[in-house]
C-alpha cells in the first residue's frame, strides 16, 4: 500500500513529462530562419585538443581545420577530388606537380605558396614534430626514412619549383595520393607563425594562420568556438554562411536533441537511437548517412588461444545471424549487414570497390556451423572453454556482445564471458592480447580499399589479434606497388578474400547514421573523411 | 495527614504484610527495553507494511525462481519490448526468404513494365518534379515483411524509403525514419522488416538524382498490419503452432526487454545481485565506519588528529580509479570497492555525533561511575547515534544499487546476461518512450525497497526512543 | 586562543601532509593500472612511441617520474595534459572550476536551505502528512538516477519553451544566471535529500530534551526555541556532511554538465580517466583533495563554535 503511494509520485513525475511530450509535436520545430547574418549554429562532442595541422587527430580537430584551412586538393559534394589551393596539376606514376592558385590567400591577407607546403609536410614528418598522423605521408620519397631518423627532414620528396608551383616526389605508386592531399595533415602553414607560436600554435583562436572558407575568431575552452566567414578565401563567393557557431560542446545526445528541438541549434548530425522516437514524434524530417566505418569482430592468433583454431572461427561465423542483428537488435535503420571488410561505398578501379569483387551476404548456417564445431572439438582435445569476448563499455558495443554471446550460447553450446572495459583499459588489454574475441571499428584514413584491407597485414597496429598470413602479406606487396588500377584492386579484394576465407575477421555491419536539419538548411555535405559534416557550400533557403 | 509540613510524620507508615496483597500491588508487567519497541514497533501500521513489503521481496528473491521458472536469459527476437501480457495471441505467418522475395520482384517486372531502364541521368540535372508514383505492395504484407515496389523516375540516381508509425503524417515533410536507400533500376522495389510491429504504418519513397537534389515524397502508402510470427518463433511459444492459425503466446506478467527476455525473470535474478550489494555493501561500511569513527570521537585528541586524516584520503581518492584498481590489478570484486570508500561518511557521521554526546551529562556520570570505553561506546554513544547512523544505511542502499550498475557498464560488475535491478534500470531508460515498463519495473523494485527500509528505520529509531515512550 | 591557534597549525600542516600522501597513492595507483595515456586506436610507429614517452618522462622508472611529479607539485604545477598538448593542467582548473563553482555554491545553498527546512518541518510535524509526504519527495530524489532526472527535466522544459515561446529557463549552455537554475536543482536533489533525512533524525534526537522542556516552561516563543535551542544542536551532522560535500559538489559533476553542456570540471576529470590521462586526474586530485581537507578542517572548527562543549584536543581525557 505504502509502495503505491510512492511510485504514484514517481508516475506524476514521468507523467508530467509525457503530458508535455504527447501534446507537444502539432507545434514541432518550425522556427522561421531570423533574418540577420546567415549563422550555423551546432554542437561539437569534444573540444579540440589543439588546431595545429601537423598534429590534430581527433574528429572535431578535423571538423573545424577543414573549414578553417585548405589543401592542395578538397573532396567535393559526391565524393570526388576538386580543386583548393592548386588550381591544375600534372602527374606521372611517381611525380605530382601541382600549379598554385594565383589569388589563394591567408587570412592575414599574404600569398598562400609553395614553400608554406613544403615546410608543414617536411614539419609533419619531421620526428622531433611527434605526429600521429604522419603515417598519412608515408607515400612521399623518404617520408619513412625520415621517421625513423635516418634521413633529415628537408630530404622528402617535395620541392617548391617556384612561388605557384610545387612538385612532390613519392616513394612508389600511389593510387590515391591526390585524395590525401585534401586532408588536414596536407595543408600549408605559416612558417613564420609556427616560429613565432612554437609549441603554443593552434591552442588559442589567436594564435592561428589559416587559408580556409571560414576563420576561427573565438575559442572559449570547453564552451564554444566560433568562426566567421573568411572574405580572403579565394571562392568566398561561394561560401553562403557568414559563420559558425557552437552553441555547446557535449557528448550526451539528449542534449544534442533538446537543444536542436528548442531551436538553438540547427541540425543534429547523429541522432541517438533513444532519440528515434522522439524525432518521429516531433515530425523532423530524418536522413541516413554511410559513416563510412565498419563494425568488426578480430579473433586472437597468438600462442596458446583456442581461437587459432580455423574451424572454431568457421563455426562461429557461421553461427551469427547478421540479418537478425541488423533488423531487431542494432536499432538504427538502414544499417547494412557488411559483405566484407572493405564497405560498400569505397571506391574501385571505376565504380565501387564492393560492385567490382563482390562477396555474398553473410547467411546464418547452423548445420555447418554445428559440423565445424564438432571438427574443432575433435582437434582442440574435447571440449572449448569459455571464451573471453573484450569490448568497450558503449552501450551498443555491449548489446551486440549481449547479442552473440546468446546466439551462440543457444545455437552451438559456446559459452562467452563479456569483459567491457573503459577506452585505454580496452587497448591495453587488446594490444596486450588479453582475449580471444575483441569487437572493433576502424574509419578509413585515406579513400582507399587499401585502408580497411591494410588491417590484415601481420604488422598492422590495428591487428590486435596478431593475425599474420604470408599468403596476404604478398597480395598486400603486390598491391602497393601496382600501378595500374584494376590489377591493383583485384590484389586488394584476393588479400581480403584470403583473410576472410581464414576468419581472421568477422565483418558485421557498416556504420549508418540517422541525422537531420532544420528544412531552411540546404547543401551540408556528410563526408566518410573528415570534415564531416561539411559546411562550406552550406546555406539557409526560405 | 498533617497541615504544618507536607513532609509525612514516621507514624503515618505501616508496614504491609509480605506477600503484599493483590490491591496494594502497583505495578504493570515488566517489559524491557526491547520488549517495549517490539510492541510500539507492531502498533505502528507504516513498519508493518514495510516490514511486509520486505518480507514479501525475500519470498520473491529467494522463492522467485521456483515460482516462475522462466530461464532470464532466453531471448526471443520475434517478442522485443513488449509490454505486460498474459497470453496473447497472433497469427502464424509465413517468412519471405530473400530468394522468393527477389522472385517475386523480376516478375513483377517482367510482368508491369517494358524492358527498358529509365533514361540516364545526365549530370546537373534537376529532378523532374513528380514524385515516385504508384507506390504499392507486392504480395501480402505481414510483421515479418512488407515489400514494396513504385515505378522508376526518370532521372533518379536512387531512392529512399521512408516509414512513418500511421495512422496519418504529421505533416507533409515528416516522413518517419528512412528504412533505405535503394539504386535506381527499371522496377525499383525494397522489402522492409525493421523492427515490425502490428499497426499502421506509412510508407513513402523520394527520389534523388545524382547531385542528391531530391524529389517530393511520394503519395504515403498505407499498411495495416495485424499481430504474427513467423513459424519458427511461434514453435518455441506452443508446440502446437501451424502456419496461419491463432495461437496464444507465453505469459509475460512484466513485459520483455529489448532482447526479448522475461522480464518478472530478470527481476527475479536481479533481486539476489541488487539486495545483496544493496544491503551487504552499506551494513559492511557501516561496521567499518562505526569503528573508525567510534574510536576517533571516543579517545579523541591525537586518535581523533590521525585517524581523521586518513579517512580525509580516503575520502578524496577518486572512486572510479580505486574501483579499476582493485578489479584489474587484484581482482576483487566491485562490491571491495563500494566497501572501501564508502565507510568513511558513516566514520565521520559516528565521530561527529560522539564528540558532542561525550561531553553531555549522561556520558559524563558514567564515566565518573568508572565506565570503560567500550562500555561507553555500546551502552551510551551508539544508540544515540543511531537514528543518524539509519539515514545513513537506508540512503546507501541505493547508492550501492546503482553503483554496481555504473560498475557493471564499465566491466566491474554483473556480467551479461546477468542481470541486477540497477543494470535493468539503466537498459530500461533508453527505450523509455517507447517501451516504459522496462524502466518503470526496476525502478518500482528499487524505490519501494528504498521506502521500506526508510520507513522501517523510523520506527525503529521512534520505537528506541525513550524520550517517545507513551507519546505515540 | 593560543591553544586554538596551535591546533589550527597543526591541522594545517597535517593537511599538506594527508593532500602529499593523497597525491602519493593516485600516483601509484595510476601506475599500477595496466595501459598508459599514450595508448591510440591508431598506429603509432615505436619511433614515434618512443620519442612521446621519452618526452612525458613516461621511459623512466616509476620512482623517477614520481620525483619529477614532486618537483613540479612542490612548485604548484601539475604539467601539461596528455589529451590537451597546449594546456596546461592549472589551465585547466582556472578556466573551468570558476564554472562548477558558481554552480555548485548555488546547487549547495538550494540543497542546504531545502533539507534543513523540510528535515525540520518533517521532524517537528513526525509521523503527519507533511513528514511522509517529504519522506517520498526524498525517496524520489535518492532512487531514481541523477541523469534520468537531468533528461526528463531538461526535455520538459525545452517542451514548455516551445510551446510558451519563452526561454526564461535555457535548455542548456552556459551564460546568465537563468543557465545555471536546472543545472543547480539536479545537482542539489541528492545532497538535500540526504540533508533531509540527516536534519529530520538529529532533530527527532533533541526535540524532547530537558533544556527544551526547560526553555518551553520559560514560555519563550517556539520559534525561538527552534532557532536557539533545537536547531543549533541539531545542526551538527548536517555540517559534518556538508563540509565534503561542498567541495565534492563545487568541483563539477559529470551527469548534469553533459547533459546541460556545462563547461565546468567534473567532466574533465572523468574524460581524463577514461583517457589515463596522468597529469590531469593527478592534478584535479590534489586541487580536490586540498579543497576537501580545508573543508574538513572549516567543519571541525565550526562543531566549536556551534557546541562549545566538544573540545578537539581531547583535554577531557
Amino acid at each position: 500500500m505504502m509502495n503505491l503511494r510512492g511510485t504514484g509520485s514517481t508516475f506524476l513525475f514521468i507523467g508530467m513529462t509525457l503530458g508535455f511530450l504527447s501534446e507537444g509535436f502539432l507545434s514541432a520545430a518550425e522556427k522561421a530562419p531570423s533574418s540577420g547574418p546567415a549563422i550555423l549554429r551546432m554542437v561539437v562532442a569534444s573540444e579540440p585538443p589543439q588546431l595545429n595541422s601537423l598534429l590534430a587527430t581527433d574528429q572535431t580537430s578535423n571538423f573545424v581545420l577543414g573549414h578553417i584551412g585548405e589543401g592542395l586538393t578538397r573532396i567535393g559534394a559526391r565524393g570526388q577530388i576538386e580543386p583548393g589551393v592548386a588550381e591544375s596539376w600534372k602527374s606521372t606514376p611517381l611525380r605530382f606537380t601541382f600549379r598554385l592558385r594565383e589569388n589563394a590567400r591567408w587570412n592575414d591577407g599574404k600569398r598562400v605558396t609553395a614553400p608554406d607546403f613544403v615546410h608543414a609536410w617536411r614539419a609533419v614528418v619531421d620526428p622531433a614534430t611527434q605526429s600521429t598522423t604522419a603515417f598519412l605521408m608515408a607515400p612521399l620519397k623518404n617520408a619513412e626514412a625520415i621517421s625513423k631518423k635516418l634521413l633529415p627532414p628537408d630530404s622528402l620528396g617535395v620541392r617548391a619549383l617556384d612561388e605557384r608551383t610545387l612538385e612532390v616526389e613519392l616513394e612508389r605508386p600511389c593510387a590515391y595520393f591526390l585524395g590525401l592531399t585534401a586532408a588536414s595533415t596536407y595543408f600549408p602553414i605559416r612558417e613564420d607563425a609556427l616560429k613565432k607560436w612554437g609549441t603554443r600554435y593552434g591552442s588559442d583562436a589567436e594564435l592561428l594562420i589559416t587559408n580556409g572558407p571560414f576563420t576561427l575568431t573565438t575559442w572559449v575552452h570547453g564552451a564554444s568556438l566560433a568562426l566567421k566567414k573568411n572574405p580572403q578565401y579565394w571562392n568566398a563567393s561561394q561560401v553562403r554562411l557568414d559563420g559558425i557557431e557552437t552553441a555547446a560542446i557535449t557528448t550526451d545526445l539528449g542534449a544534442k536533441f533538446n537543444f536542436f528541438k528548442a531551436g538553438k541549434t540547427d541540425l543534429i548530425e547523429q541522432l541517438g537511437r533513444e532519440n528515434l522516437p522522439l524525432a518521429l514524434r516531433e515530425g523532423f524530417r530524418m536522413r541516413a548517412f554511410n559513416d563510412g566505418g565498419i563494425y568488426f569482430l578480430q579473433f586472437n592468433f597468438r600462442e596458446g588461444r583456442v581461437t587459432r583454431n580455423f574451424h572454431l572461427r568457421k563455426a562461429i561465423s557461421l553461427a551469427l545471424d547478421l540479418e537478425a542483428y541488423v533488423q531487431r537488435v542494432n536499432g538504427i535503420p538502414g544499417t547494412p549487414v557488411a559483405h566484407g571488410l572493405v564497405p560498400s561505398w569505397v571506391p574501385g578501379a571505376s565504380g565501387q570497390f564492393r560492385e567490382e569483387f563482390p562477396r555474398p551476404a553473410p547467411r546464418q548456417d547452423l548445420s555447418e556451423a554445428k559440423r565445424h564445431l564438432e571438427l574443432a572439438r575433435a582437434e582442440l582435445g574435447g571440449s572449448i572453454p569459455t571464451l573471453h569476448w573484450l569490448t568497450t563499455d558503449s552501450a551498443l558495443a555491449v548489446r551486440e556482445a549481449e547479442h552473440v554471446q546468446t546466439v551462440l550460447d543457444r545455437a552451438l553450446g559456446l559459452k562467452i564471458r563479456i569483459d567491457s572495459q573503459i577506452f585505454k583499459q580496452r587497448l591495453a588489454k587488446s594490444k596486450a592480447g588479453q582475449f580471444d574475441l575483441v569487437s572493433a571499428t576502424w574509419g578509413p584514413d585515406y579513400l582507399d580499399p587499401l585502408t580497411f584491407v591494410e588491417l590484415l597485414k601481420s604488422d598492422h597496429g590495428a591487428n590486435r589479434g596478431k593475425y599474420s598470413s604470408p599468403a596476404v602479406d604478398e597480395a598486400l606487396r603486390e598491391a602497393q606497388s601496382e600501378t595500374q588500377a584494376p590489377r591493383r584492386m583485384a590484389a586488394l579484394a584476393r588479400a581480403e578474400k584470403l583473410g576472410l576465407d581464414d576468419v581472421a575477421f568477422i565483418p558485421t555491419i557498416e556504420k549508418n547514421i540517422i541525422w537531420v536539419t532544420r528544412p531552411e538548411l540546404k547543401g551540408v555535405i556528410r563526408h566518410q573523411l573528415s570534415p564531416d559534416p561539411d559546411f562550406s557550400r552550406a546555406r539557409f533557403e526560405p | 495527614m498533617s497541615t504544618t509540613s507536607n513532609t509525612p510524620a514516621p507514624s503515618e507508615f505501616e508496614r504491609l504484610p509480605w506477600p503484599r496483597p493483590p490491591e496494594a500491588r502497583r505495578e504493570r508487567p515488566s517489559r524491557s527495553a526491547w520488549q517495549d519497541a517490539w510492541l510500539r514497533l507492531k502498533r505502528d501500521a507504516w513498519a508493518v507494511g514495510s516490514a511486509s513489503f520486505l518480507g514479501a521481496l525475500a519470498v520473491f528473491t529467494l522463492a522467485g525462481p521456483l515460482l516462475w521458472p522462466i530461464d532470464p536469459a532466453a531471448p526471443s527476437l520475434a517478442r522485443l519490448s513488449e509490454l505486460p501480457s498474459l497470453g496473447r495471441q497472433v497469427r502464424v505467418v509465413a517468412k519471405d526468404t530473400p530468394e522468393t522475395a527477389a522472385r517475386a520482384a523480376t516478375e513483377t517486372v517482367s510482368r508491369d513494365t517494358p524492358e527498358t531502364a529509365p533514361p540516364a541521368p545526365a549530370p546537373g540535372e534537376t529532378l523532374a518534379a513528380p514524385p515516385p508514383a504508384h507506390l504499392r505492395l507486392l504480395g501480402a504484407p505481414n510483421v515479418l515483411g512488407v515489400r514494396l515496389v513504385w515505378q522508376a523516375l526518370p532521372g533518379a540516381a536512387s531512392y529512399t524509403v521512408y516509414r512513418a508509425p500511421g495512422p496519418a503524417l504529421l505533416h507533409a515533410q515528416a516522413l518517419g525514419v528512412p528504412l533505405a536507400e535503394v539504386p535506381a533500376s527499371p522496377q525499383p522495389h525494397y522489402q522492409d522488416s525493421f523492427e515490425l510491429g502490428p499497426g499502421p504504418w506509412l510508407y513513402s519513397v523520394v527520389a534523388q538524382n545524382s547531385d542528391g537534389d531530391e524529389s517530393p515524397p511520394s503519395q504515403p502508402l498505407k499498411v495495416d498490419l495485424e499481430p504474427g510470427m513467423a513459424l519458427g518463433d511461434a514453435l518455441s511459444e506452443n508446440a502446437e503452432a501451424r502456419l496461419g492459425e491463432l495461437i496464444s503466446l507465453k505469459a509475460h506478467p512484466m513485459g520483455t526487454d529489448s532482447f526479448g527476455r522475461d522480464l518478472l525473470a530478470r527481476l527475479i535474478q536481479g533481486a539476489r545481485i541488487s539486495l545483496s550489494i544493496g544491503l551487504l555493501a552499506p551494513l559492511l561500511a557501516l561496521f567499518i565506519g562505526l569503528g573508525v569513527g567510534g574510536a576517533a570521537g571516543l579517545f579523541g585528541g591525537k586518535v581523533d588528529l590521525w585517524v581523521m586524516r586518513v579517512t580525509d584520503v580516503f575520502l578524496a581518492l577518486p572512486f572510479l580509479l580505486v574501483a579499476i584498481l582493485l578489479q584489474v590489478t587484484l581482482g576483487l570484486p566491485p562490491l571491495t570497492a563500494l566497501v572501501a570508500l564508502s565507510w568513511v561518511g558513516p566514520a565521520r557521521l559516528v565521530r561527529g555525533q560522539i564528540l558532542q554526546l561525550r561531553e553531555q551529562e549522561f556520558v559524563q556520570a558514567s564515566r565518573l561511575l568508572g565506565a570503560g570505553p567500550v562500555h561507553l561506546l555500546l551502552q551510551h554513544l551508539l544508540p544515540n547515534t543511531l537514528g543518524v547512523l539509519l539515514v545513513a544505511v537506508t540512503f546507501a542502499i541505493p547508492q550501492a544499487i546503482f553503483t554496481e550498475a555504473f560498475l557493471s557498464f564499465i566491466g566491474l560488475g554483473v556480467e551479461p546476461p546477468a542481470a541486477s535491478w540497477g543494470t535493468l534500470c539503466n537498459d530500461g531508460i533508453r527505450t523509455f518512450l517507447t517501451s516504459p515498463h522496462e524502466f518503470l519495473f526496476p525502478a518500482l523494485f528499487i524505490s519501494g525497497t528504498v521506502l521500506s527500509f526508510n520507513l522501517l528505520g523510523d520506527a525503529l529509531r521512534d520505537a528506541l526512543d525513550p524520550k517517545l515512550r507513551g507519546r505515540s | 586562543m593560543n591553544g586554538f591557534f596551535r591546533y589550527f597549525l597543526k591541522r594545517l600542516a597535517l593537511g599538506v601532509l594527508t593532500v602529499f600522501v593523497l597525491a602519493t597513492a593516485t600516483f601509484t595507483a595510476l601506475h599500477l593500472i595496466p595501459g598508459d595515456p599514450l595508448l591510440s586506436e591508431k598506429e603509432q610507429t615505436p619511433e614515434l612511441r618512443a620519442s612521446l614517452m621519452k618526452q612525458y618522462h613516461l621511459d623512466q622508472p616509476p620512482l623517477v617520474q614520481y620525483g619529477y611529479f614532486l618537483k613540479d607539485l612542490s612548485r604548484g604545477e601539475f604539467g601539461i595534459s596528455f589529451t590537451q598538448p597546449n594546456r596546461k593542467v592549472n589551465d585547466i582548473i582556472r578556466d573551468h572550476f570558476p564554472v562548477s563553482a558558481t554552480l555548485g555554491l548555488l546547487a549547495i545553498s538550494l540543497a542546504a536551505t531545502g533539507g534543513i527546512l523540510l528535515g525540520s518541518f518533517s521532524a517537528l510535524r513526525r509521523g503527519q502528512a507533511l513528514d511522509r509526504a517529504t519522506l517520498f519527495w526524498v525517496i524520489l530524489g535518492v532512487s531514481v538516477p541523477n541523469f534520468v532526472i537531468a533528461a526528463c527535466l531538461q526535455l520538459a522544459i525545452s517542451e514548455f519553451n516551445q510551446k510558451t515561446g519563452t526561454e526564461w529557463l535555457p535548455v542548456g549552455g552556459w551564460g546568465s544566471f537563468h543557465h545555471r537554475i536546472l543545472p543547480a536543482i539536479v545537482l542539489a536533489l541528492g545532497t538535500q535529500a540526504f540533508l533531509t533525512r540527516l536534519m529530520r533524525s538529529s532533530l527527532l534526537e533533541v526535540v524532547h530534551q530537558d533544556y527544551v522542556r526547560t526553555a518551553r516552561a520559560k514560555g519563550l516563543s517556539p520559534l525561538r526555541i527552534f532557532f536557539v535551542h533545537q536547531l543549533k544542536n541539531a545542526v551538527l551532522p548536517v555540517l559534518t556532511y556538508l563540509g565534503p560535500s561542498i567541495a565534492s559538489v563545487t568541483t563539477g559533476g559529470f551527469v548534469v554538465e553533459s547533459v546541460f553542456a556545462i563547461p565546468g570540471l567534473g567532466r574533465y576529470f572523468v574524460q581524463a580517466i577514461q583517457q589515463l590521462d596522468y597529469t590531469v586526474i593527478l592534478g584535479l586530485t590534489v586541487f580536490y583533495g586540498s579543497f576537501l581537507v580545508l573543508m574538513v578542517l572549516a567543519v571541525d572548527l565550526l562543531y566549536g563554535l556551534v557546541d562549545p562543549r566538544i573540545s578537539l584536543e581531547g583535554r577531557t581525557r
